[in-house]
């Protein structure tokens, strides 16, 4: 009920809205992916490393101080322990198999927290290919360690001084890339947006995620539905990932946490399902932040990854159709539940997995009900900010 | 029969089409500068409607419709701005454009405003066959508004049968694998030559890196005529008076 369809939508949402330019390598995929994914030799190949490569499975670690502190039980879904240190591995592992699968000879991709360019620029070193990222000039300066990280890996990171200069902005150059050089490389895109089938393929290859939380909730409680699961959406992926073997299971209940910036109502924000309406970006319709004339308005969130001005087509399915709930969080709290979570747990989560975090306060929680919060990412990245922001809240 | 089907009929060869980006030298220029065109000789304008996120375009149309934005064009405003075309101009015009700001002004509005003001036909980047066929072909041929579709090095025979079948004003045959104003685009002859073989029905047009005299005339051997974009942008930065558009047209299209 909530798996794209055969032309590539979710409900109205989805498809493939792309100049002709792109159309031979994404009807290729469109035709192919799913018989190339399923290849018993790739799935084999895969899963041996998630395994032995990125560390699968994460851990499910019961978190008994926020439990404490909000109720429940609750759980956190360690992607932050990953290789790379995000859930952005899983999706980039499975992509460079397919673009060696396709022949392809360079990557490119995109990124904003340089999260999804981190694990790009792995997995192509691994694999010996070329890789080009495209970053926002705003995200290359707020997210350094990223981007020397990148560097060391052996990508080349292009800054993109267009626009707000962040992930919109990175990936509209990332397409142009890609109509440029349509033979030899394969587009790496970092979350469930984009063209069908592109939301479809990276929902899938982060599924591993709800798999694993099924497996791991049943030996720890018996059972393998939780009551909630609750990730931070800004393309969607880990989110995508988190409620992907639950989305027809109607007693489990899907928390989506968007980013609203300053507040939803100041202007600078990027809570998408509060401010968007339906509309065409990136090749997919989709809801987005816009104009009445259709122009896109540019996010604003203090966490790179999250600053995108739409969701993925399954994610504005799963808003228009109620099956999620979407709530949203500023960046002081945000940045406040960093803090906390360190403190407590001795975690300190990324930026982007703090806003799952700041949703505990907003939500009503039962005594016995057990509650899944995917921490999509480790702050490592992120230290420069969290030091700035309590430096001067202390002053 | 319509303004852009008799322009075909009437000049099979060395069509020579402009495009810019409405607003990009201020509001309610645009009727102006495509009069300015008209009288230099031009068969056909193309009329960039500005988007924030234009994916197909590279670099000097990207800005021109950062500036069109910022001096406030809209769809809105530029059909306000169109509703005396047809009393000063009589050569076809297109609107050039992305989809999601049409979408937001509604696609059946559109399409009336543009018969209104007599807007001959449309190009949309980010509009493919499929999805045109399924949701908007009725809408558009309801108005008669035409709908131009790209052809690329990447796009197969059949795939160039099926857009030729659907094609009713031109095809535009973009000249290599790039955006707007990429220069690797000019002079790729074979490819050129193979489209011209496969004699279409609908006539051509190539565009993509045509900038001058040389990559115009390489051009129109082998299609109908070519467009010019990028090129004619940067010309008119510094001024679209009558003369200085003039003197770009002259050069292009001299033999
Ligand atoms: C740790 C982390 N979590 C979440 C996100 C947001 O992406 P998505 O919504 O696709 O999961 C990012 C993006 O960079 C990230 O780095």
């Amino acid at each position: 009920m909530y798996t794209v369809d055969d032309n590539g939508y979710y409900g109205k949402f989805g498809g493939a809205f792309i100049p002709e330019m792109m159309h031979k390598n994404i009807e290729f995929l469109k035709l192919k992916y799913l018989e190339i994914i399923e290849a018993p030799e790739f799935q084999v190949h895969f899963q041996s490393l998630l395994r032995d490569y990125v560390g699968r499975p994460s851990p499910l670690y019961f978190s008994q101080a926020l439990s404490d502190l909000y109720g429940g039980k609750i759980y956190l879904k360690r992607e932050d322990l990953n290789h790379t240190g995000s859930h952005k591995i899983n999706n980039t592992i499975g992509q460079i198999l397919l673009a060696k699968h396709l022949g392809k000879k360079r990557i490119i991709a995109e990124t904003g927290a340089g999260q999804h360019g981190v694990a790009t620029a792995t997995v192509c070193a691994r694999a010996g290919l070329e890789c080009i990222v495209y970053m926002g000039a705003t995200d290359v300066a707020r997210q350094q360690p990223n981007v020397e990280k990148m560097k060391f890996l052996g990508a080349k990171v292009i800054p993109v001084t267009s626009g707000n200069k962040t992930l919109k902005d990175a990936t509209n150059e990332a397409i142009r890339d890609w109509i440029s050089n349509p033979e030899s490389t394969h587009y790496i895109i970092g979350s469930v947006v984009g063209p069908h089938p592109y939301p479809d393929m990276v929902s899938k290859f982060q599924s591993v995620i709800s798999e694993e939380i099924q497996k791991q909730l049943l030996e720890k409680t018996g059972k393998a539905n939780p009551s909630k699961v609750i990730a931070c959406v800004g393309g969607g992926s880990n989110a995508a990932g988190a409620f992907y073997h639950f989305m027809d299971e109607k007693e489990v209940e899907l928390i989506a946490v968007e980013a609203a910036g300053k507040g939803v109502e100041t202007g600078e924000s990027a809570a998408t399902t509060a401010l968007g309406n339906l509309g065409v970006l990136h090749g997919a319709m989709t809801l987005l932040m816009q104009t009445e004339d259709g122009q896109i308005i540019e996010p604003y969130s203090i966490s790179a990854g999250l600053d995108y001005p739409g969701i993925g087509p399954l994610h504005a399915h799963l808003f228009d159709s109620n099956r999620a709930t979407f709530v949203n969080v500023t960046d002081e709290e945000a940045l406040d539940a960093a803090l906390q979570l360190t403190k407590i747990e001795g975690i300190i989560p990324a930026l982007e997995s703090s806003h799952a975090l700041a949703a505990l306060e907003k939500i009503e929680i039962g005594t016995d009900e057990v509650v899944v919060l995917n921490l999509s990412g480790r702050g490592d990245k992120d230290m420069e900010t969290y030091l700035n922001y309590y430096k001067q809240k202390a002053q | 029969m319509n303004r852009i089907s008799e322009a075909f009929n009437k000049k099979k060869k060395n069509i020579l089409s402009i495009y810019f980006t409405a607003g990009y030298k201020g509001l309610n220029k645009s009727i102006e500068i495509i009069k300015n065109l008209e009288d230099s000789g031009v068969d056909i304008v193309e009329l960039g409607m500005p988007f924030s996120d234009p994916v197909a375009d590279g670099p000097i149309i990207q800005k021109s419709s950062e500036t069109a934005l910022s001096h406030g064009m809209s769809v809105k405003q530029l059909f306000e701005e169109l509703k005396d075309l047809r009393k000063q101009v009589s050569i076809p015009v297109l609107l050039m454009g992305y989809l999601n700001p049409i979408i937001q002004y509604g696609v059946e509005e559109f399409c009336k405003r543009c018969s209104e003001v007599g807007i001959d036909g449309v190009i949309i980047p980010d509009l493919p066959l499929d999805v045109y066929e399924r949701h908007y072909e009725s809408i558009f041929e309801n108005y008669r508004i035409t709908n131009t579709l790209l052809v690329t090095p990447q796009t197969n025979d059949i795939r160039i049968k099926q857009i030729d079948k659907k094609s009713n004003g031109f095809i535009y045959v973009v000249s290599s694998n790039g955006t707007t104003g990429d220069n690797k685009a000019i002079l790729h002859n074979d490819y050129f030559a193979h489209i011209k073989s496969l004699q279409l029905k609908t006539p051509t047009l190539i565009g993509f890196g045509i900038k001058d005299n040389k990559s115009f005339l390489n051009a129109c051997e082998y299609a109908n005529g070519a467009i010019i974009g990028s090129s004619f942008v940067k010309h008119i930065e510094s001024s679209c008076s009558t003369k200085h558009i003039k003197s770009f047209v002259d050069e292009i299209v001299k033999s």
